[in-house]
């Protein structure tokens, strides 16, 4: 017994350990979301009017919504859905951020300076304004939605991969590399992708979150996903309505939700960071 | 030597207002090509509803009134044209001009964002004080633990459990608006606006604080860790003494600059806690000119906001060169790009270049 307590806390102690302790637990987390998500589909349309603003119950978890709608079943689908959008805009946006970094990098000169005053005019604007303005332009829907979130999410981590870039090629070995006649995609390829990549992985992770409350965000103005799909900010828009008539149910259990997977994906960014680079402590 | 530096303050000035101009025409540039690309059709956003009482030939009128068939570089020489005058154009949801809506309902979205800017800032700033000093301890790691998953928070969820706990629940503040409902504008007091204002500012200055608390922790351990308050020490200055006068200027530097660089997020949150509280601000005009599909009014509030989050960006070179003389030492800037700094990226390690040499860190000079 005493041994079964004492693993754990042995298993758990350094910040490697934990980290992958996290990330296992968080991936399930993630998986488990995805399927329960997608078997939840149905029961998340299925209208009850007889159970209709219900408060939590045994029956129906975190309550029933104005058309009877089991709320867990719709916040389990508006994950599923939150899950995808992010994956799709973190994983495009970091791309853009690296291929954007190594051009500035590699290239130097004009390149560098318009990649700079681009990153500067991205970051010019409120970044909810630029989402607003975009899904506007490309006329709303979820479709939109993912495109606008994943092409303006990528100006800080680019900053971060420049510089970072920067320090490599300013670097002594690379001008020995250069002396010795290397050309520019083999300092690339052999220098600067080795010291990138750890950056750009923990940077895409960080991007994750972003994008997830970023999309909810929209939804919940009503310039996101079609409101007939649930997705947590269209419940919480939704949920405005009935919140002075007492259900709190509709607004709590569902951001809560949204908060704890954000929080889980934040502390696999941030404890992997501490790993790749123990002396940065930011945000 | 005076009129030297005063040259170089006016050449300041003069580079900074050339930035803002090529900023503010990149961005309506941009703008523009982004609206004139959009699947929305302007006669359709226009005539709204009505759209079924409309023959070919009206709306042939009222595109050939808005020019809307010539190319599009003549339409963009056109607008910006008159925005150089000063004329936004006509807001359809509001049926005012759009300078008149921004100039109307900004000042309630400033009282909101200042509140938050102000409640944050001194909030953030004494909890990663004391996380910073505590470093380690329950009290630092509570403080992280709380600003992180503030970060992760939707700021719409944070303004609707406040919703739903003072205002449904306690019923201490009103559930919506700006001032009370049937109340002559004359009538209205400072201490209702204040009641109206608190729980939105509230909501921002909760989502807000997290940045500044883990800036200002890194910050003051930082600090904590120099030479000077080592000396201090030495000397017999007390934990309270070596914060007071040895830490607290050294971190305030970061803080500020951040809190300024924070002010577009600042307006994004606004957009969100205006919509949950239906406080009738600029951030509500946003939601509702894109949803009105109003395109005069999100054009004219989108280059507003450029100046705003210039302005700030700005003003925080500014009050950090005051707060750190370092800074506005530098010959030049440094690099360039300070325009806004992404709040959390390693922006703070630029603000402690090491220290000049024969030269007291500032704060040091404080050593007695």
């Amino acid at each position: 017994m005493t041994a079964l307590l004492a693993l754990p806390r042995l298993a758990l102690g350094d910040r490697r350990r934990r980290t992958l302790a996290y990330v296992g637990l968080s991936l399930l987390v993630v998986l488990g979301v995805l399927v329960a998500g997608g078997l939840a589909a149905d029961p998340a349309q299925t209208t009850s009017l007889a159970d209709r603003n219900l408060g939590p119950s045994a029956d129906h978890w975190f309550g029933t919504d104005r058309l009877g709608r089991d709320v867990l079943a719709r916040t389990l689908t508006g994950l599923r859905l939150s899950l995808l959008v992010g994956v799709a805009a973190a994983s495009i946006s970091a791309v853009i951020a690296l291929l954007l970094a190594c051009l500035a990098a590699v290239f130097g000169g004009v390149v560098d300076r318009a990649v700079t005053w681009l990153v500067d005019l991205f970051l010019s604007l409120p970044h909810l304004v630029l989402l607003i303005l975009l899904a506007f332009a490309l006329g709303g829907g979820t479709r939109a939605v993912v495109v606008v979130v994943a092409l303006t999410h990528w100006p800080s981590l680019t900053r971060v991969l420049r510089g970072r870039a920067g320090e490599v090629m300013s670097s002594d070995y690379v001008a020995v590399s250069r002396q010795l006649g290397r050309g520019r995609w083999w300092i690339a390829r052999r220098h600067l992708a080795g010291h990138l990549t750890g950056h750009f992985l923990v940077g895409a992770v960080l991007l994750f979150p972003h994008a997830i409350l970023h999309e909810a965000a929209l939804s919940f103005l009503g310039l996101g996903v079609d409101p007939g799909e649930p997705s947590i900010g269209v419940l919480l828009a939704e949920s405005m309505r009935y919140l002075t008539a007492g259900a709190w149910w509709l607004a709590v259990l569902p951001g809560l939700c949204l908060l704890v997977v954000v929080k889980l994906v934040d502390t696999i960014g941030e404890n992997t960071r501490a790993l790749l680079d123990p002396r940065s402590h930011h945000l | 030597m005076a009129v030297d530096l005063l040259t170089a303050r006016l050449r300041g000035a003069v580079g900074r207002l050339l930035r803002l101009v090529l900023l503010l025409a990149a961005v309506a540039a941009a703008s523009f090509t982004l609206m004139a690309h959009s699947p929305i059709d302007p006669v359709d956003a226009y005539v709204g509803g009505d759209i079924a009482a409309i023959g070919p030939e009206q709306r042939a009128q009222i595109a050939e009134r808005w020019g809307l068939g010539d190319p599009p570089l003549e339409r963009f020489g056109a607008w910006f044209g008159q925005l150089l005058q000063g004329d936004l154009g006509q807001s359809l949801t509001f049926n005012q001009p759009v300078t008149q809506v921004i100039g109307e309902r900004f000042p309630a979205s400033l009282a909101l964002m200042a509140t938050a800017w102000l409640l944050s800032g001194l909030f953030g700033f004494s909890l990663g004080v004391v996380a910073g000093v505590r470093q380690g301890r329950v009290a630092d790691r509570a403080i992280c633990w709380w600003a992180y998953t503030l970060a992760s928070a939707p700021t719409f969820w944070v303004g609707l459990l406040l919703l739903y706990v003072f205002s449904v629940s306690l019923g201490w503040t009103p559930v919506c608006c700006a001032v009370p409902v049937g109340v002559l504008a004359e009538d209205v007091t400072l201490l209702d606006r204040l009641q109206h204002l608190i729980l939105p500012a509230l909501t921002l200055s909760i989502v807000g604080v997290a940045p500044v608390v883990l800036h200002t922790r890194h910050a003051v351990i930082h600090a904590m860790a120099s030479d000077h308050v080592a000396f201090a020490r030495a000397q017999g200055e007390s934990t309270r003494g070596v914060v007071v006068h040895h830490v607290l200027r050294n971190a305030a530097a970061p803080a500020v600059l951040l809190q300024f660089a924070a002010l577009g997020e600042l307006f994004g949150g606004s957009v969100l806690a205006e919509q949950v509280f239906s406080y009738p601000g600029l951030g509500a005009a946003t939601t509702a000119a894109a949803l009105g599909q109003d395109v005069p009014l999100l054009l004219g509030i989108v280059l507003f906001t450029t100046v705003f989050v210039f302005v700030g960006n700005q003003l925080g070179d500014v009050a950090h060169a005051r707060l750190d003389p370092r800074v506005g030492r530098r010959p030049s800037r440094g690099r360039r790009g300070r325009d806004g700094e992404p709040a959390g990226l390693p922006a703070a390690p630029e603000a402690f270049p090491p220290p000049p040499t024969g030269e007291p860190e500032p704060a040091g000079r404080g050593v007695r």
